[in-house]
């Protein structure tokens, strides 16, 4: 007791250390041994080496570039479809919530409440070749009398977005919500139209929601594979289900362990290339 | 015209809605659902059956109970770990809060296919038997970062002031933390908690692959998917909703009857 009242200074390491050192130990110590095990040969039968196993790379990425490039397009398009749904709605719980918003945003993060391999399976369900909207698609003619939903890459996107969306629209209703209402009066009072005002005024403001949104939305959206294996076929296999198979059901540990890293590396590339897109100075202040 | 775009995106919000309700509706429907074969994907008929006996299907209940127990613990160490966290972060000044912050966030927006994948390659490179507590340090290791935020969240509005006085007042550091700090913060941490106790119990990428022989709810989920998964996985889903949102609701509740006294 004494100690820490002459070491004031030592009081935010003691509260920090044993958080970080958790952190350190779960989460920076297993990315070096991932480093590693994507450098080592072998199979579980004769045992894994290191043995700086550069071919895990080279090989994984000519085998299943196929895959990553439809991780990154079901993610993108997920993402799109996702800010094209929430901004609407957070903006109408923003500004038209009133004294109800609190209730509302609970319906948001509903779907969020239901374990998400149940909520995807209730999209199968509803997807189904006997469910009721490949009827009434076939009834009006946008889906012929042989096509299916299930099974194909409308399905696999269809539940990325429905899975990730609170992720989106939450940080979207943040930052819509802090915007002062008398700004967007001022534009108007101004001989601003309602659109421009929207395109001046609201949404650069609402930038940094935006911002937060897409990036909390894209990154789980690139890795997933339970979409792609409940809803879709291998056709529609994403690169998270060849790293989960590889991993736990043919154990081709190296690769599988390169191809987590090429993972990373892409939506790592991606979020700098975006920041830079959006700009920083425009997003901080 | 106005009239009109006003309607316009009200409509359109309660389609939105629609669209979030719409699978939450047919997990409940289900539930009640009379499946003739195995699969239960098309309506048969009504049925309380399924809820009278929960457990009803094989291993289920033992899948339910680890999916609790590993989420009572971990929720429990997460919210000590990464309330000390955020307690340092908006407390005191100290080198290094750049590399924590980075430490904090990169969790947060790693994907979990990843993370699963390199835990599993540190508990295969150390020889650890996957099971109960390979899950269980997984859990806590996603859960922190969730911790730290939304304890942080909490503590930026609060009056250091008060604690202070507490001290002057003759009580020491740790009587003022219990007496004054902690029931202050009290609302973060108990969320903080909440949040990863919910994070726990829905996890299943960073779970398959550290769980080794053990079965947790949503990997039961996932190996009921294959052969027919059986309507008590509805009526458990519907609980685990009613649950939450329930609690939700309170929350929310609460909290608007204090605004609207003017108390915060």
């Amino acid at each position: 007791m004494g100690f820490l009242h002459r070491h004031r200074g030592l009081v935010p390491y003691v509260l920090l250390a044993p958080g970080l050192a958790f952190l350190v130990l779960f989460f920076v110590v297993p990315t070096y041994y991932l480093a590693h095990t994507s450098l080592e040969a072998g199979s579980l039968d004769i045992g894994y080496a290191f043995s700086w196993a550069w071919n895990n790379y080279s090989d994984g990425i000519s085998t299943y570039h196929e895959q990553f490039v439809r991780s990154l397009e079901y993610a993108g398009l997920a993402t799109l479809f996702a800010l094209l749904i929430s901004y609407p709605l957070a903006y109408w719980i923003a500004f038209r919530g009133g004294r109800w918003k609190g209730l509302l945003l609970l319906f948001v993060i509903a779907p969020f409440f239901v374990t998400y391999l149940i909520r995807t399976l209730a999209w199968q369900t509803i997807l189904s070749d006997d469910g009721f909207v490949v009827s009434a698609l076939q009834s009006v003619g946008l889906l012929g009398d042989g096509d299916r939903l299930l099974a194909t890459s409308t399905a696999v996107v269809a539940g990325i977005t429905y899975n990730f969306l609170p992720f989106m629209a939450l940080p979207l209703y943040a930052s819509l919500e802090q915007i002062d209402g008398r700004l967007i009066e001022a534009a108007e009072d101004l001989y601003a139209s309602r659109v421009q005002a929207f395109l001046r005024v609201t949404l650069p403001l609402s930038l940094p929601g935006i911002f937060a949104g897409t990036m909390l939305t894209f990154i789980p959206a690139a890795g997933d594979f339970i979409n792609a294996q409940l809803l879709g076929t291998p056709r529609q296999f994403m690169i998270g289900n060849v790293i989960q198979s590889k991993f736990l059901v043919i154990t081709d540990y190296g690769q599988a362990a390169a191809l987590s890293f090429v993972l990373m590396a892409a939506i790592l590339a991606l979020i700098l290339a975006y920041t830079r897109a959006l700009g920083t100075e425009k997003l901080t202040g | 015209m106005r009239l009109l775009r006003r309607h316009a995106l009200t409509a359109f919000a309660l389609a939105a809605f629609a669209y979030l309700m719409l699978p939450i509706a047919v997990v409940v429907l289900f539930s009640v659902n009379d499946p003739a074969g195995r699969f239960n994907y098309t309506w048969e008929g009504f049925t309380l059956k399924h809820w009278a006996d929960p457990f009803g299907a094989p291993g289920l209940k033992d899948a339910i109970v680890t999916s609790l127990e590993i989420a009572a613990l971990a929720s429990l160490v997460a919210t000590v770990l990464g309330t000390l966290i955020a307690l340092a972060l908006v407390r005191y000044g100290f080198r290094g809060r750049g590399l924590t912050n980075l430490l904090i966030f990169m969790p947060m927006t790693t994907p979990e296919v990843v993370m699963g994948a390199s835990l599993l390659t540190l508990f295969l490179n150390l020889g650890v038997d996957r099971g109960f507590a390979t899950i269980f340090l997984a859990h806590v290791m996603f859960c922190v970062s969730f911790v730290v935020v939304t304890v942080k969240a909490r503590l930026v509005g609060f009056d250091r002031h008060l604690e202070e006085a507490a001290m002057d007042l003759g009580a020491n550091p740790f009587v003022a933390f219990g007496r004054v700090t902690l029931p202050l913060i009290a609302p973060g941490v108990v969320a903080g908690a909440l949040l990863a106790f919910a994070l726990s119990v829905d996890d299943f990428v960073i779970t398959a692959f550290n769980s080794g022989p053990t079965t947790t709810f949503p990997l039961y989920v996932w190996g009921a998917a294959r052969v027919g998964v059986p309507p008590q996985v509805n009526v458990i889903g519907t609980i685990l909703f009613l649950a939450a949102t329930g609690l939700m609701f309170a929350t929310v509740a609460a909290q608007t009857r204090r605004s609207r006294k003017g108390t915060t």
